[in-house]
């Protein structure tokens, strides 16, 4: 058994990690690219959400390369992500593409099926090695979440633009070849450690801006053509509070052990919309309200064309803007997108943040000169 | 230097080409519109030209270069800029010069249209066309000479109409299968004229300004404002009076020249434009998809006179820190 498994963003390291411990051989497909969506959107339905096209792209690259067998973590999620394994699973069928699709949630059939699924993966239940490769899993995407925000924080006060992007770039290609929990965690402290030593004009005050929306293109910089960097280099530090280990730990194995999960969100969302409708829509709106009260000074929300939760939470998303005055950019991605039309919207928007910006702190003065 | 100074603006947009010269007083010396035709590089130099020919520009001293729209950066490598300006912000700039105090801004052009909302002289919020661009200025061209009207005669034809058809404006191909179908059951060129007019308009503001708040007052710019049809239709659709700016259809180029003008009395800087003689030069833009890594980035390369003048579109940096060196991409 050869595994593969689809990318999103920097996801590819947690997975790695926890398939090294467990010494399971495996193939990791090329990072997502032009032409791996081209593949996903040849087989995939055109009405289909990009997420899902990209993912057929990287199952079949790494079938060329040798790959038998897929790894998912599903849902039995409302929306079209909890389908999405049947789905890849009848498409790679039907392009004559001979793989096998192995989830990792907590199926109907309880524990016994996840057991079973577990001992597949693993060759055998050794429960102590289990347990201590999903610890190091969970340490790891939790660290690498944190090198990656510390880019969030360096990128927009760095003296000389482009020194984040290098040192993160090569961050993910070594990381490509880095194996075993142990070694990576050296990686990421020597990364950081790098990142720290970045020179930084430590008296600019960046905008900020939050960054909410569906989670595959809010993570994955191939869909939203790298909108963290591009915001960092423009001199705006970002953030995104829905990331991968707060994925992993939260929702799959805080759910699994029956474990309390952060709330925060969700209280947060609790005027504007009570319920968890699929996806990350109560995300995006309790998420946009939580930076919003922390000062934020923008938001943009980002989600592929047909997302359902998303667009009921950009229908939300006008009233809390007006509420607490914060300005809201939405950004629809799919495989026809244009990158240039793209950054327009992105530029105009930070033009808009740094003129609300100058008002608010020169207010007085031109309300004196205005007299 | 005491001598007086010019700004120049230009917009590189995907119908038109449009330059703007203002002086030190905001005040429009010249202006032009032309047709892109879908070689920006030649407009640029019919434009420069006709500009060289219209004015002495020896005595023209250019303190400062603008550029704006999908072909700005293009613009800028030939021209040499001082400011490179997204369009939505030279549109908001231009539109607050005219008419102090606006408050909302329609722009439709060639293929994209936006909505502006200032608030205290600040942009408050725009949004512009995401997937799709019915109702723009490239879908009445169309339609003008399929019913061999000329475009600009195109909206007088919409007043004269006596009464309304409706037309399916959501989509442009459908709205062109439902203007001949309704040719067809006899309708007068006049009222389907002027039933597109208000099916573009219903778009608009059904899908581009819902739940934006459209306060006066509006000017509606671009080189759709042109169409006293559209204007007409946006006007009993609101119920407000619409303001167009004297130069509606250069807001851009003229927003871009103000917002050189700004930037270079801030910095106080000498100009990087290259003369009025430059687009004289041999161009040439390719592009080449990088192979180095999994980004696959589309690499733009210009040339002047078989010699690399810049290189645009990598992630990593790679080429287009390559300033002016004669390796090729590729």
């Amino acid at each position: 058994m050869k595994l593969t498994f689809p990318h999103m963003g920097n996801t590819y390291i947690t997975a790695k990690t926890l398939l090294d411990d467990l010494d399971v051989d495996y193939i990791i497909p090329p990072f997502n690219n032009k032409k791996a969506l081209e593949i996903g959107t040849k087989y995939a339905p055109e009405l289909a959400c990009l997420p899902l096209k990209i993912n057929i792209g990287n199952y079949i690259q790494a079938y060329e390369k040798g790959a038998d067998t897929v790894l998912i973590t599903g849902g039995c999620g409302p929306c079209r992500f909890g389908y999405y394994c049947e789905m890849h699973r009848a498409i790679l069928k039907d392009a004559g593409y001979e793989m096998d699709i192995l989830t990792l949630e907590m199926p109907n059939q309880g524990v016994k099926e996840l057991y079973r699924r577990v001992k597949k993966l693993a060759g055998g239940f050794n429960a102590y090695k289990i347990i201590k490769a999903l610890k190091n899993t969970a340490q790891i995407s939790k660290s690498v979440d944190e090198l990656e925000r510390l880019t969030f924080q360096v990128r927009p006060r760095e003296i000389k633009k482009g020194s984040t992007d290098k040192i993160y770039k090569i961050f993910l290609n070594k990381a490509l070849k880095t194996n075993g929990s142990e070694a990576l965690k050296k990686l990421i402290k020597a990364t950081e450690d790098e990142l720290r030593e970045v020179e930084v004009d430590r008296n600019f005050k960046p905008l900020k801006v939050g960054i909410v929306g569906e989670i595959y293109t809010t993570i994955d910089p191939f869909s939203n053509f790298n909108i963290q960097s591009k915001l960092g280099n423009m001199g705006i530090e970002v953030n995104r509070r829905v990331t991968i280990s707060e994925w992993v730990i939260d929702h799959i194995i805080k759910n699994a052990l029956h474990l309390p999960r952060d709330r925060s969100h969700i209280e947060a969302a609790k005027p504007y919309l009570g319920t968890m409708i699929g996806g990350h829509a109560q995300e995006t709106i309790g998420n946009t309200i939580l930076h919003a009260k922390e000062g934020y000074d923008g938001i943009v929300q980002v989600y592929p064309l047909t997302c359902m939760p998303e667009i009921v939470a950009e229908s939300i998303l006008p009233t809390i803007e007006k509420d607490f005055d914060i300005p809201i950019l939405t950004l629809i991605i799919d495989e026809m997108t244009g990158e240039a039309g793209y950054v327009t919207r992105i530029e105009a928007f930070v033009d808009l943040l740094r003129k609300r910006k100058e008002r608010t702190e020169h207010g007085r003065d031109w309300l004196l000169s205005g007299n | 230097m005491g001598e007086t100074g010019y700004y120049l603006g230009i917009d590189v947009g995907s119908v038109s080409t449009n330059l703007v010269i203002i002086d030190e007083e905001d005040k429009v010396l010249e202006k032009l519109y032309i047709r892109t035709s879908g070689q920006p590089i030649n407009a640029l130099r019919n434009g420069m030209k006709t500009l060289t020919n219209r004015l002495n520009t020896n005595n023209i001293h250019i303190k400062g270069v603008g550029t704006t729209g999908s072909g700005r950066q293009l613009a800028s490598v030939i021209l040499g800029a001082d400011i490179v300006k997204n369009e939505i912000t030279t549109h908001a700039v231009a539109a607050q010069k005219m008419v102090p105090g606006v408050k909302t801004i329609l722009e439709i052009g060639g293929q994209d249209s936006k909505i502006i909302v200032l608030r205290n002289g600040v942009i408050y919020d725009f949004a512009m066309n995401t997937v799709c661009a019915a109702g723009t200025g490239s879908f009445l061209d169309r339609q003008a000479s399929r019913l061999e009207i000329p475009i600009e005669e195109f909206g007088g034809y919409a007043l004269r109409s006596t009464s309304p058809v409706r037309i399916a404006g959501r989509c442009a191909v459908f709205a062109e299968s439902d203007m001949i179908h309704k040719q067809q059951t006899g309708h007068s060129t006049e009222d389907i004229i002027n039933g597109l007019c208000e099916a573009l308009v219903r778009n608009y503001l059904n899908n581009l300004a819902k739940s934006k708040e459209i306060l006066e007052p509006i000017v509606f710019q671009g080189g759709v404002a042109a169409n006293v049809g559209i204007v007409a239709a946006f006007e009993r659709a609101l119920g407000k009076k619409i303001v167009i700016p004297k130069y509606h259809d250069v807001m851009g180029a003229f927003g871009a020249a103000l917002i050189a003008k700004e930037e270079m009395t801030r910095k106080n800087t000498k100009s990087n434009f290259y003369g009025f003689g430059t687009t004289e030069n041999e161009y040439k833009a390719k592009s080449v998809e990088c192979q180095d890594c999994s980004n696959m980035c589309e690499v733009i390369e210009i040339s002047a006179n078989s010699e690399v003048i810049a290189r645009w579109g990598d992630r990593c940096g790679k080429w287009s820190e390559l300033d002016g060196s004669s390796e090729q991409v590729g």
